[in-house]
């Protein structure tokens, strides 16, 4: 949309000269002889000085020449449109038209200043679109000639995005002049800049080259070292935002996707091999109430999440429940079987999604009001996805917390899990628990899945991707407690995010793997492990 | 094969009282014979109709036999003598020893990457590039081998190589992973992250093993065609003979007081160390051999197969060699290499005929397998003969 009426106002523009057309003599003849039938350097001067005038003379008489519309006959130069010619300098009807008219021939110099100058005179538009478009266009190549233009549209300017492109625009054409004074002014200027597409102006000047400084003079090269600096450092806050957030934004979803590996682990020694597969089942469950939505609940689209969550959690949950009763309940105390038969468990139910919904990723769309972020910096946006992932993460903790700790069947689950021969002596239903609670953890996998839904692909291999990392999460973590996941969660998304920065993603994979190797050398209970004689079995 | 199992603790009397100094019991039982007289006749059985009749099958008579047996059939079956290979050194570690591993694919797929490594430099100039170097390298602009790749042109070194790096990696990841005690799931859940990295490192295009394609399109093997029957036949009669080396080294192994020190240890490792073994020891022992056999196998299989690639590190490759050992039986020997046989087999033949239903038979398979086969398919037949139920 917003470009859409940037090009209807581009176009208004020249269509407001044309019917001005007929004040176009108001410009001095030999200015419009100039750009006629000058040299290069004269046309580049001549729209320099049609800039710097008044912008209802210039604007459509370089549109015209940027349009190819300029035409010269004999000494005349005329204006050629559709069958219809106007002598630009008298400014009369010329019919019939002339034989013998030649186009104006301009070169990429010329057009380039054309373009900035043509830029520099939009930039008194009353459309803030069209001004900051032509603020943009400015800053790619704007020369030296614009430079009056600029700092008559800077004095009157009152928008600050634009003002700020426009100051740098005029830093940068300074940057490039011939005298020392202007230039450390410049380079002063462009350390207030948030931008990071300013340093790479700025870095040339500390440059070597075969030993030699690109920039002889010492002075300003000390200056652009203390405006990179300053950049640098306000760039740096940015950065660090933003990797600290996307840290925590992967550690929420890996915090999800371990949070019920750990509980069924830390419950019944289990390592659940189809938990990233109730993951994808809980994606899959999210597509179905989107479908359905977007069937028969049009108006309603924008909150089908809030009917997602639950399916998701109950379907991923009831697949589990089935599973504890028909499988892994006859395989208590052989973990390592439990493991291959549970890997079988996720074979299947990767084909069965295979053939239900067929190979090919799905796509389940985000609600409209996720879209878009906050615009803290220039290099630093927050979108609203990731927001919700973290906060639906944190809710979901409080509400495990809640569960574990304030009701019977919480009480009843720590119990199983730290005294299993105790609890079923005092009474403990321990087979229903374990039912149960495989439920609960399953149905926190669905979760997972219902918010990786709102941020990935959704495809039959979705669970796959994330199996390895939350079991890293979950022997980092140990078992048995929640504070464990949750910072080893937190604290592998960070540090992966920073790796990533610095290393690439890949890299930052195999170093976070090695890390864990090498750190449950050290605590193989993982960082929060139970002491005393729990911690034996 | 028939290869009688013995009871795993024999009886041991405790040592004659030492006043001084605590010596810890030995588990010596007496030496017996490898196998049976009825099991080295079926040993004899084998290796005549592996390396005798089939070749005979496969050269001398003619295409329209009935007993003639195809070309594809012959790679077919030296690629799962392959995997049977892998399926005794799993066995050997898991079965015996109790450690489940799930990243025996990284072993199998270094050995088979330092096969490759000369493959590829064997192709010399017949490249799509013409060029010295593999076209991969000068796909992505490289000028010379990575200092890693030295040497690679030897065939022996190559060979060298596909023992020494599985077994140096799984003799520094154990020497760590047994010296803290992990074990139980936690150490198969790290042996399956080990594999992920491998995989993740493998697929860079900058750690110089080709990425995601690996190698492929080998030309010879020792100045001979690859692809001719001959040399297949010879990969083929190879390797079967290191299968049978593997199998009789295996049940030396097993056999011998190392072999019952592990079996203890499967079975009650707290009580071996109050006897004053170190289990960590052995379990390095075995897991280094295991790791070695493997890297055997991947570079028997990479010429015979024709390509190398990360996905043999993936961990569900990995996981598969564990179902192997478990549908022919732990704990026993000839139950691995038939279990490759039989999951292997049907995959082929399912991925053929039905291939949309493979997963959900190799699904049903770990599930059913654990939950009424703990034995594998060697267990249902003994006690069948034993005539139980």
């Amino acid at each position: 949309m917003a470009r859409l009426s940037r090009l209807c106002a581009a176009l208004a523009v020249p269509l407001l000269a044309v019917a001005c057309l007929s004040a176009a003599h108001a410009i001095a003849p030999e200015v419009v002889r100039d750009l006629a039938f000058g040299g290069n350097d004269a046309k580049v001067k001549a729209i320099g000085t049609l800039a710097a005038g008044s912008v209802e003379d210039a604007l459509p008489l370089l549109q015209a020449l940027q349009d190819g519309e300029l035409q010269t006959a004999g000494e005349a130069v005329l204006r050629v449109r559709e069958a219809a010619a106007v002598d630009l300098v008298t400014g009369a009807k010329v019919a019939p038209l002339p034989e013998g008219r030649e186009d104006v021939v301009l070169n990429n110099r010329v057009r380039r200043a054309l373009a900035s100058a043509i830029a520099a005179l939009k930039l008194t538009a009353t459309d803030r679109q069209v001004r900051l478009a032509a603020a943009q266009e400015l800053q790619s190549g704007a020369g030296e000639e614009m430079l009056p233009a600029i700092a008559r549209a800077l004095d009157r300017e009152q928008d600050a995005e634009i003002k700020a492109l426009l100051a740098l625009t005029r830093a940068t054409v300074e940057l490039g002049s011939a005298e020392k004074a202007t230039r450390i002014a410049a380079i002063r200027a462009l350390a207030e800049s948030r931008d990071p597409n300013t340093k790479t102006l700025l870095l040339p000047l500390v440059e070597k080259k075969g030993g030699e400084f690109v920039e002889t003079d010492s002075e300003l090269r000390a200056e652009a070292e203390l405006s990179l600096r300053a950049i640098e450092s306000r760039l740096a806050t940015g950065e660090m935002i933003g990797r600290v957030f996307s840290g925590i934004s992967l550690g929420s979803i890996l915090l999800l996707a371990a949070l019920g590996l750990a509980i069924t682990y830390g419950l019944m020694g289990v390592i659940n091999m189809a938990h990233g597969e109730l993951i994808m089942i809980g994606a899959y469950a999210s597509y179905v109430v989107q479908n359905l939505f977007r069937a028969h609940l049009p108006g309603a689209f924008d909150w089908y999440l809030a009917a997602a969550v639950p399916a998701a959690f109950i379907a991923s949950a009831l697949v589990g429940m089935v599973l504890e009763r028909s499988v892994i309940r006859f395989l208590y105390g052989r973990p390592l079987e439990t493991l291959l038969a549970t890997w079988g468990i996720s074979l299947i139910l990767i084909q069965a999604v295979r053939t239900i919904f067929g190979a090919q990723n799905v796509q389940v769309e985000n609600p409209a009001w996720m879209s878009g972020g906050i615009h803290l910096m220039p290099n630093l946006v927050l979108p609203w996805s990731r927001i919700a992932i973290i906060g639906f993460a944190a809710a979901v903790v409080v509400l495990i917390y809640t569960l574990l700790t304030r009701t019977r069947l919480g009480l009843f689950v720590r119990g199983v899990t730290q005294n299993r021969p105790m609890a079923s002596c005092l009474g403990v239903p321990t087979g229903r628990v374990d039912t149960y609670a495989f439920g609960l953890g399953s149905g926190i996998a669905g979760l997972a899945g219902c918010a990786l839904s709102q941020i990935g692909n959704v495809g039959p291999d979705l669970g796959q991707s994330y199996i390895v990392d939350s079991f890293m999460v979950v022997v980092l973590g140990g078992v048995g407690q929640l504070a464990g996941t949750v910072y080893a969660a937190m604290g592998l998304g960070i540090v992966n995010k920073f790796l990533e920065g610095w290393a690439g993603a890949v890299v930052a994979k195999i170093a976070i793997l090695v890390f864990i190797i090498v750190f449950i050398q050290k605590r193989p209970q993982g960082l929060f492990a139970l002491k005393g004689r729990m911690a034996d079995t | 094969m028939g290869a009688i199992e013995r009871p795993l603790l024999a009886a041991t009397s405790a040592p004659p009282p030492a006043p001084l100094r605590m010596a810890r019991p030995r588990l010596q039982a007496p030496r017996h014979p490898l196998f049976t007289t009825g099991g080295w006749i079926a040993f004899t059985a084998a290796a005549v109709a592996l390396l005798v009749l089939l070749p005979a099958a496969n050269l001398a008579l003619p295409a329209d036999h009935p007993l003639h047996v195809p070309d594809y059939l012959v790679t077919l079956l030296g690629k799962i003598m392959c995997y049977a290979i892998v399926a005794l050194a799993m066995d050997l570690i898991w079965g015996y020893a109790g450690i489940l591993s799930l990243g025996h694919g990284v072993f199998f797929a270094l050995g088979g990457y330092a096969m490759g490594m000369y493959l590829m430099r064997s192709i010399g100039r017949e490249g799509v590039y013409h060029s010295e170097l593999p076209d991969f390298m000068v796909f992505l602009d490289w000028k010379a081998y990575p200092w890693y790749w030295s040497f690679t042109d030897h065939f022996w070194y190559a060979v060298l190589l596909a023992v020494l790096v599985p077994g140096a990696l799984a003799f520094v990841f154990g020497f760590f992973a047994f010296r803290s005690r992990i074990k139980g799931v936690y150490f198969s859940i790290i042996t399956q992250a080990l594999t992920y990295a491998f995989m993740l490192l493998f697929f860079r295009n900058d750690t110089g093993f080709g990425g995601n394609n690996g190698f492929t399109d080998f030309k010879r093997i020792l100045g001979f065609p690859i692809a001719t029957p001959a040399t297949r036949l010879a990969l083929f009669a190879i390797t079967g003979t290191f299968l049978l080396l593997v199998l009789l080294l295996a049940r030396y192994l097993v056999t011998s007081r190392l072999g019952r020190v592990l079996t203890a240890i499967r079975d009650a490792e707290s009580r071996v160390m109050f006897c004053g073994y170190n289990p960590a020891h052995y379990k390095l022992f075995v897991w280094t051999l295991s790791a070695v056999l493997c890297g055997i196998a991947g570079a028997l299989y990479v010429p015979q197969v024709g390509i190398i690639n990360p996905g043999e590190m993936s961990p569900a490759n990995s996981i598969e060699i564990a179902i192997w050992a478990a549908v022919g039986g732990r704990g026993t020997l000839v139950g691995p290499i038939f279990g490759a046989f039989i999951v292997n087999g049907s995959k082929s033949w399912f991925t053929q005929a039905f291939p949309e239903y493979w997963l959900f038979f190799l699904g049903l398979l770990f599930i059913l397998v654990t939950l009424f086969l703990p034995r594998g398919v060697i267990g249902l037949f003994r006690r069948r003969a034993r005539g139980e139920r």
